[in-house]
C-alpha cells in the first residue's frame, strides 16, 4: 500500500510526465488555452492512460514475455494504445452523449499523444507489478491533466496582457512552462523517510 | 527543391510548426544526444514516407492512421535494436526518447499531411528536408544548453575555466527556457 501511496504522489508532483519528461508537450501547446477544454482533455488522457498501463501491463506480461516477442514491444503498445482510443470513442458516443461532446473532439488527438505510450515505456523499465501499473498510469493522467490546468488558469491571464509580438503564442507558453518546471522542482524535497 | 528547402527553415517543425516537441526538449542536454537524435529521426522519417508513398493507393482511407503508425513502429524498432546493439551508450542516452519516435508527429504529420499525397521522389525530399530541419534544431539546442550548463560543446571546453555551469540549463526548466526564446528569435528573424 505504501508503495503504491508513492508512486502516486511521486508520478502526480515529483516526476510529472510533462514537466520533468517533456511528455504530452504537443497537446499541452495546443489545448492549454482555455481552462474547459484543457479539463476535457485531461480527463481523456486519465482515462486512456490507466486502460493503457494495465492492458499493456497484461499483454506484455502475459503474451510477449512469455514467448520472448520482446522486439514487438512498441508496435503492439502502439496497437493497443491505438485500438483502445477507437474502443473508448465508440463506447461513450454509444452510452453517454454529453460525455462525447466533451472528451469526443480530443479522444483521436490522443493515440499520438505521446504521454501514452511513454507510460507504458515506463512502466515496463521499471519493471511494475500489476496494480503499480494501474497507480502509475492513473496517477501519470491526473498529473498530465494538474499541470495542463494550471497552464490552462496561466495562460487565460496571459491573454489579457499585452505582450511583445515576438513572444506571442508559443514562445511565451514554453517560458511560462519552464518557470512552471522550476516551481514543481520544489516538490522533489517530498522524500519519504 | 522546393519540398526539400522548405523543412529546413520555412516550415521549420520544431521552430515553426511546433512539432516533434518531446525529443526536442528531452534529448538536447548536449549537442551529441541531438544529433543523434536527429539522425534516428530523419532514418524513421524517410524510410516511413517511401513506404507510406509506395502503398498510398492500397491503404482503406479508414485504417490509414492505423497502417501509418504500425509503419513508423516498425522503422522505429530497428533503429531502436540497432543503436543497442552498435551504439549502446547513445541508446541509454536516448533511453525511452528512441521508442518515443513512433508517436512524435512530425512523422505522422509527414506521412498524412504530404507521402500519402505525393510521388515517391517529392516524399523523399520533403522527408529529407524535414529530418535534416529538425536535426538542426535540435542540435543548436543542445549545444546552447551544454555550452552554458557544462561549459563545453560535444564535449570541447569552450568556457573560460573558472566559468560557473548553470546547472538548471541542463534541467527540464532550461529546456522550455531555452526553447521559448529560439522561438521567439525565430519570430523575430521572420518579422
Amino acid at each position: 500500500m505504501r508503495d503504491l501511496i508513492l508512486i502516486f504522489i511521486s508520478t502526480l508532483l515529483i516526476n510529472n510526465l510533462v514537466l520533468s519528461y517533456f511528455l504530452g508537450i504537443c497537446p499541452f501547446l495546443g489545448v492549454s488555452g482555455k481552462i474547459e477544454s484543457a479539463f476535457g482533455m485531461g480527463m481523456a488522457v486519465t482515462f486512456v492512460m490507466t486502460l493503457a498501463t494495465s492492458i499493456g501491463w497484461l499483454i506484455y506480461n502475459l503474451i510477449l514475455r512469455k514467448f520472448s516477442l520482446f522486439y514487438l514491444e512498441y508496435v503492439v503498445f502502439i496497437l493497443v494504445i491505438a485500438s483502445l482510443v477507437q474502443i473508448v470513442e465508440m463506447f461513450i458516443r454509444k452510452y453517454s452523449s454529453s460525455l462525447y461532446q466533451s472528451l469526443g473532439i480530443y479522444l483521436p488527438l490522443i493515440t499520438t499523444n505521446c504521454a501514452i505510450l511513454g507510460s507504458a515505456l515506463f512502466m515496463v523499465t521499471r519493471n511494475y507489478g500489476f496494480l503499480e501499473a494501474v497507480v502509475f498510469g492513473f496517477s501519470g493522467g491526473l498529473g498530465f491533466s494538474l499541470v495542463l490546468l494550471i497552464m490552462a488558469g496561466i495562460r487565460e491571464e496571459i491573454h489579457y496582457v499585452d505582450i511583445p509580438r515576438v513572444f506571442r503564442g508559443a514562445a511565451l507558453t514554453l517560458i511560462t512552462a519552464g518557470l512552471l518546471a522550476l516551481v514543481f522542482m520544489g516538490f522533489a524535497g517530498l522524500t519519504a523517510s | 527543391m522546393k519540398d526539400f528547402i522548405k523543412g529546413l527553415w520555412k516550415e521549420h517543425p520544431v521552430f515553426r510548426q511546433l512539432l516533434g516537441m518531446c525529443p526536442a526538449l528531452a534529448v538536447t542536454t548536449s549537442a551529441i544526444n541531438g544529433i543523434s537524435m536527429g539522425l534516428a529521426v530523419i532514418f524513421v522519417l524517410v524510410f516511413s514516407s517511401l513506404v507510406v508513398s509506395l502503398i498510398k493507393k492500397i491503404v482503406p482511407h479508414q485504417v490509414r492512421i492505423a497502417v501509418y503508425t504500425v509503419i513508423i513502429a516498425t522503422f522505429v524498432t530497428i533503429v531502436d535494436l540497432f543503436l543497442k546493439a552498435q551504439f549502446p551508450e547513445i541508446s541509454r542516452a536516448l533511453g525511452p526518447y528512441v521508442p518515443l519516435i513512433i508517436v512524435n508527429c512530425i512523422i505522422l504529420g509527414r506521412c498524412e499531411a504530404f507521402a500519402s499525397k505525393s510521388n515517391i521522389a517529392s516524399s523523399l525530399r520533403d522527408a529529407l528536408g524535414m529530418g535534416i530541419g529538425f536535426s538542426w534544431g535540435l542540435f543548436i539546442l543542445g549545444s546552447i544548453r551544454e555550452l552554458f550548463g557544462t561549459g563545453s560543446i560535444l564535449g570541447i571546453k569552450i568556457m573560460p575555466v573558472n566559468y560557473n555551469p548553470l546547472i538548471v540549463m541542463i534541467l527540464p526548466t532550461g529546456a522550455f527556457l531555452v526553447l521559448g526564446l529560439l522561438v521567439a528569435l525565430m519570430n523575430k528573424i521572420e518579422e
